[in-house]
């Protein structure tokens, strides 16, 4: 079960619709206890994917450190990594499946200009597969974003 | 001793454990070491044929082993190792 606070919530929302039609992407840290994870805050940094941004995303290995140490300075748990899926379904694709790392949760955020079409998050089984986890929060269907 | 840092995902694997002190003197030597003292890693650093995964990257300092001898640059004491995951995706094909 992932539970989401309200302001990281706003802020990948936000960061899909802003970025849109590329995909936005970002890292996300909190805390966790047996079958429950808490997101407290976000960090969105660029998608350095060279060419298409809008059907793919990347995150630098400088930017990857940084999330480490913004975990490890504010005594946060690294919980994960967003995206988002321009005028896509919030599934993951075989190419997040490939590039996927235990333990992280991936959410996705399915997005089509300023509509948020669904939020759901992911996570790799012992066999390499993603499962779906649950996630606690609220609206998450058809958000309309307000700037 | 080199000092070798575990990224946040793979740290089940090694007990919880962020920075791991080596004595090997070379990339491929750390690697070795590491996956012999923490065997559930090795899946996810190191191919079928035993090269490092494409979706890891290995730094030493602040460089990319890539911009340096590969698996075989030097470490030295006091060196810190960084296993840097590749964090990429996208919408299907």
């Amino acid at each position: 079960m992932l539970l989401i606070e309200q302001k990281p919530l706003d802020e990948m929302i936000a960061g899909a619709v802003q970025t849109y039609p590329d995909e936005c992407c970002g890292f996300f840290f909190g805390k966790e206890k047996p079958g429950e994870r808490i997101i407290t805050k976000i960090l969105e940094v660029n998608n350095s994917k060279e060419g298409d941004k809008r059907r793919r995303f990347e995150i630098s290995p400088r930017d990857y450190l940084k999330a480490e140490n913004y975990a490890d300075e504010n005594e946060l748990l690294l919980l994960g990594v967003y995206h988002s899926h321009p005028n896509h379904p919030a599934v993951p694709s075989e190419h997040d499946r490939m590039a996927a790392q235990p333990y992280f949760s991936y959410l996705i955020i399915s997005v089509k200009e300023k509509e948020i079409l669904g939020i759901r998050s992911w996570q790799l089984n012992g066999n390499f597969q993603f499962e779906e986890e649950k996630i606690n929060h609220y609206k998450t269907n058809k958000i309309k974003w307000q700037s | 001793m080199a000092i070798i840092i575990i990224p946040t995902p793979l740290r089940k694997f090694t007990s919880n454990t962020a920075k791991v002190s080596l004595s090997a003197n070379n990339v491929k030597g750390v690697i070795e070491e590491l996956t012999i003292n923490f065997p559930d890693l090795k899946k996810h650093l190191l191919d079928e044929k035993g090269n490092i995964r494409s979706f890891v990257n290995i730094f030493v300092g602040n460089e990319d082993i890539r911009n340096l001898q590969q698996e075989q640059t030097t470490i030295k004491e006091e060196t810190i190792i960084s296993i840097v995951p590749a964090i990429a995706g996208g919408i299907h094909s």
